[in-house]
């Protein structure tokens, strides 16, 4: 599979990173040399194996159903770039 | 039983449509700290006083699933009657949203908690069957104001995170009749349950709502349109109406329907598109690579199962044959688990009928006329058994125990207290109600004869009279006992 | 005479507790020496002031139960400190100051270590070099007529360990990024096995590979550093739950009768004459240590870069969503929340991070799930696999760490895949969550160092490490470079 431009803008856009001309020339020429390195994988017999998705063997660790106020809601306010009457303020979205 | 026939076809120029819905519930799990933090869950709070550094997503933080709320779905399973699944998995849910701090949402794709079950609604057409297919745990958004301010959004994360229940069922609803019930029902399963407290008004129950028409007759579904976070039974039904009625439309009109996801604006009644959600199909689900497959014990299983609180299908079934009620009247009464609950009470220690007409008739009127429900009710149960079984034992009449009632509502206290001291009590001294029977049908002489001579209705009128002598204490068994056999 | 910065953490640390070197005296060598490297750019933060004010309060009150007691230690800056900032190198968090602190670094600070500064790596951990970073490539201690690369992604804590900036460090390692800089500057560097270390805190890039671990100068000093970091963190749910181990008491060089592993797929096309001839040295001395030396196959080696490289840039496709401009961090303007995502992290991330996050996302989108993630992800299974049957007759694998020593700053930057086959002997490790060290085993012929690397069974640090031990201890390595930065 190749990359194109058009792939290029539709994964920009998914990922939410502005895109223009240069930027798409030098993607579609990167992501089609990686592509190209990763296809090798299409030499392996992949027939009934079995996915693997983390190498932990144990089980889901779990927690109890109790509230514990580990921060205040400056901490997690603190930070960011633009806040308003405790509330985060972000450019109007349109629905 | 008259039972009526389905009949929600919607009629084009071409024929007639059959509308096929689908519904995805988002039922937030009774539970006090959220699904993967230990954020309280509570409603109302101050904004981004609920939200803990993993709801927030700040760099490095990881999530630890909450085992209660995973106790919650299988509970909720095993109520709709559904497979529990012994193996499930948490995938990433990837797209960009201000309110979805961490850019995707943990939620269960391939591998759900819950998989296949049923729900019966009871249609005044008769039972329907309705298909689950999947009960997911994932995790809530935060919150965005848009109507503050004319350039920004304000986000609140006080939700974020907030374990909910995906509850997908088949698309086996056919009209916003069936949906409402549909509601209903799954609502009134999770509050037996505990597992959610079903408050549309607060958004612990919203569903997004797939719509596709066909017509009638056909076995090929039309292309649907989802209908996105309806907080409401009676805008999911209007916007079930609307969205069908404009999809007829434009297949009337030779056009195609566009698969895609809509919003219901509740003002206007209408569902219109939504551009923020364009690109949101490719959500790029995969496996989380912070948390590993959860895994449940039969034997985990199967004690929740045992532990499981008798369900509304099984509780009506059981107040049909233990205390004789009619089928309308014990769908009433189990719609509600505390409604129940306060029958079963006042019944076991009354009378099974008038436990049941008190109860939806004078209680419910009570009720409804103050806003509450019936865990705030005026008058407890053992109280209001009390009070049938003056009436069962003829110390009060029917009519004085409305008197009754009226007190208890304003008092809570033993009706025979209530009785003793306003004087309520019954007359049914056969010499007494004679005497007074005597001195009506003397003074109205004129109505005797007209009685006599075939003027039957008077009857009530000689009744009224003795009651009101006898200021509405008279046994009324006996007034009219006593008179039928003076007018004889 | 031995300056006190040249010391190893565990002398340092004795040294100490004894009263033979105060807390303060330790500290002020550290930072005179980390102020006069200021060319080596290993710092992005530095905490100088507050570590010398920790050390003068230490001074007075040795503790002698603390493990770490009174070492000046700068640490990887994709550790989140609590109050410091904390930028994983990216534009995208410069000025966020966390606060929370990781639970590797409040393990160190626990056992009495004291905080230099945060060091440079490259951006959000991907690379190979440390050219990634905001913040400015690191250099190399070692250099021959130009300046070098420190390797990546922990460059600036190889570098600053090399350099001797810091009494050892705490890196992260996901395709490599603890070894294959350790190689290209003659220092140690463990990857434990996933899981033996808590993830919380950390700044992710690929979160079924990452795993933090220690970078030190000697090995015995990353068997004490490894059993202070390691242990269960129930805020982890990868974290394994096993019990914590002292490594440094059960250090041996004695390993008479150990399997070792020489796989034939790690002698790749093109593999230099003195890489091939260090690694000959190393099966040497392990023979001569009474080891038995077992030819094995691990068929799919070559196939773990590419599913690396598929698996690593989905997951940090995903994990690296949050930087949106909303909550901290860098935000641009935009007219719209979207356009404000778009300008954000567009202006915000680099070129390499902006590549990964699109192959990410690329692999994950519908209609390539299939034909890239999942087989990726059946290609790790084999690569697991494969490890699982050769650890059936052999306890460790010992293999050279890369397939060539440090390279000029500049040199590879054009060409991604040439960059990513720095990595091609340190990935397979990290699919299959196996713990491996890189100890500096000699010098190439242009006197830069080149490691050797060492592969156990799943929770067999300390094999790994006894076996490094001894082959360290035999090789007796000696740094080579001048202070020429100075
Ligand atoms: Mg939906
Ligand atoms: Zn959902």
């Amino acid at each position: 599979m190749t990359i194109t431009k058009d792939t290029v803008k539709k994964i920009s856009k998914l990922s939410r990173i502005a895109s223009n001309e240069k930027f798409e020339e030098n993607m579609i020429k990167d992501l089609n040399a990686i592509l190209k390195f990763v296809d090798q994988l299409n030499e392996v017999k992949i027939e009934n194996i079995e996915p693997l998705a983390s190498t932990v063997e144990q089980e889901l660790i779990k927690r109890d159903d109790e509230v514990k106020k580990m921060n205040e809601k400056k901490d997690i306010l603190i930070n960011s770039p633009e806040e308003n009457d405790d509330f985060y303020v972000v450019p109007k979205v349109i629905e | 039983m008259s039972e009526k026939e389905f009949d929600y076809y919607l009629k084009g120029e071409k024929g007639e449509y059959e509308v096929v819905i689908g519904l995805e519930v988002h039922a937030q799990v009774l539970s006090d700290a959220k699904l993967f933090s230990s954020s309280a869950t509570k409603f109302g709070s101050e904004p981004n006083s609920q939200v803990s550094l993993v709801d927030a997503a700040m760099p490095g933080m990881l999530p630890v699933i909450n085992k209660f709320c995973v106790e919650q779905a299988v509970k909720t399973g095993l109520g709709l009657n559904a497979k529990i699944n012994t193996f499930s998995k948490f995938d990433r849910k990837n797209y960009f949203y201000a309110d979805l701090p961490q850019g995707y949402q943990i939620s269960q794709f391939k591998h759900p908690i819950v998989g296949e079950g049923k729900v019966i609604l009871d249609m005044p057409y008769g039972t329907k069957e309705v298909g689950i297919e999947r009960l997911h745990l994932e995790q809530d958004a935060g919150k965005s104001i848009h109507d503050q301010d004319p350039k920004n959004s304000f986000v609140d994360l006080n939700r974020s995170g907030i374990a909910l229940m995906e509850i997908v069922s088949k698309p086996d609803l056919r009209s916003p009749g069936e949906v409402g019930e549909y509601i209903k029902k799954l609502r009134s399963i999770m509050r037996y349950l505990n597992t959610c407290d079903g408050n549309m008004e607060q958004g612990s129950l919203r569903a997004d709502v797939n719509v596709s028409v066909r017509k009638k007759g056909s076995k090929e579904f039309g292309t649907r349109c989802e209908i996105k976070n309806v907080n409401s039974i009676k805008f999911m039904q209007q916007a079930i109406d609307y969205e069908a009625r404009r999809q007829i439309e434009l297949i009337e009109e030779g056009n195609e329907v566009d698969q895609e996801t809509r919003l219901f604006d509740t003002k206007k009644q209408e569902t219109r598109s939504m551009r923020s959600k364009e690109d949101a199909h490719d959500y790029r689900y995969f496996p989380d690579p912070d948390l590993l497959p959860l895994r449940l014990e039969d034997s985990y299983i199967e004690d929740l199962k045992k532990g499981l609180p008798e369900l509304p299908d099984h509780k009506k079934q059981r107040l049909i044959s233990e205390f004789k009620l009619s089928n309308y009247e014990a769908s009433v009464i189990i719609s509600d688990q505390a409604v129940s609950t306060y029958y079963e009470e006042v019944a076991k220690n009354s009378d099974y009928k008038l436990a049941s007409t008190w109860l939806m008739g004078e209680l419910f009127a009570t009720l409804n006329k103050e806003g509450k429900d019936i865990t705030e009710s005026p008058v407890s149960a053992v109280n209001l058994a009390k009070m049938i079984n003056l009436i069962k034992d003829g110390t009060i009449s029917g009519k004085i125990a409305k008197t009754v009632f009226e007190e208890m509502i304003k008092n809570d206290v033993d009706p025979s207290k209530i009785v003793e001291d306003k004087g309520l009590k019954q007359t049914s001294d056969p010499k007494e109600i004679e005497n007074i029977v005597d001195k009506v049908l003397e003074t109205n002489q004129d109505k005797v004869e007209q009685y006599k001579s075939g003027k039957d209705k008077l009857f009530g009128f000689f009744v009224g009279q003795v009651m009101k002598e006898m200021k509405g204490k008279g046994n009324p068994q006996m007034i009219n006992d006593i008179l039928k056999n003076k007018l004889k | 005479m031995t300056e006190i910065y040249q010391l190893t953490l565990y002398d340092l640390i004795e040294k100490i507790k004894s009263k033979e070197i105060s807390c303060e005296e330790a500290t002020k060598s550290y930072v005179d020496r980390a102020k006069k490297s200021q060319k080596l750019n290993c710092f992005i933060e530095e905490t100088f002031d507050q570590a010398l004010d920790k050390a003068k309060n230490q001074s007075g009150k040795i503790d002698t139960s603390k493990k770490l007691f009174g070492a000046p230690f700068a640490v990887k800056d994709l550790f989140c400190t609590k109050g410091i900032q904390t930028t994983a190198s990216s534009k995208m968090l410069e000025g966020f100051k966390p606060e929370y602190e990781s639970t590797v670094t409040s393990k160190l600070w626990d056992e009495g270590a004291n905080l230099l500064g945060k060091l440079n790596c490259d951006e959000y951990a991907m690379g190979s070099s440390n050219e990634t970073s905001y913040f400015g490539n690191v250099i190399n201690p070692y250099r021959n007529d130009k300046d070098l690369v420190p390797g990546g992604s922990s460059g600036g804590s190889a570098s600053a360990v090399a350099a001797h900036l810091t009494s050892a460090t705490v890196g992260t390692d996901t395709g490599g990024s603890i070894r294959q800089p350790a190689s290209f500057t003659g220092t140690v560097g463990l990857k434990p096995t996933y899981g033996r270390c808590s993830r919380w805190g950390i700044v992710a890039f690929a979160s079924s590979l990452d795993q933090a671990g220690p970078m030190t100068k000697d090995v015995r000093d990353a068997s004490l550093l490894m059993e202070v970091i390691s242990g269960h963190d129930n805020k982890d749910s990868t974290s394994a739950q096993i019990k914590q181990e002292v490594f440094s008491q059960k250090l041996t060089k004695d390993i008479k009768g150990l399997k070792i592993g020489i796989p034939k797929e790690y002698k790749i096309d093109g593999m230099s004459k003195e890489i091939i001839d260090l690694w000959d040295k190393g099966i040497e001395i392990v023979k001569s240590s009474g080891c038995e030396i077992k030819e094995i196959s691990l068929p799919h080696t070559k196939y773990a870069l590419p599913a690396y490289y598929i698996i690593a840039p989905a997951e940090a496709s995903s994990n690296l969503a949050r930087y949106d401009g909303v909550r901290y961090g860098f935000r641009a303007e935009g007219k719209d929340l979207i356009e404000m995502y778009e300008n954000t992290r567009s202006l915000g991330f680099g070129d390499e991070v902006k590549r990964r996050i699109l192959i990410g996302t690329y692999v994950l989108s519908s209609g390539y799930y299939d034909a890239y993630y999942l087989k990726a992800q059946k290609v790790r299974r084999l690569i697991k696999n494969d490890f699982d049957q050769a650890f059936k007759s052999v306890d460790t694998i010992l293999t050279p760490t890369t397939p060539s020593a440090a390279f000029a700053i500049g040199e590879n930057v054009d060409d991604p895949i040439s960059m990513y086959l720095n990595d091609v002997l340190t990935v397979p490790v990290n699919l299959a969550g196996l713990p491996a060290i890189s100890i500096p085993a000699g010098y190439d012929q242009n006197n830069l160092p080149l490691g050797l690397q060492l592969i156990g069974k799943s929770f067999d640090e300390q094999t790994v490490l006894n076996n490094a031990y001894a082959i360290e201890q035999s090789i007796n390595f000696k740094p080579n470079f001048k202070d020429w930065w100075m």
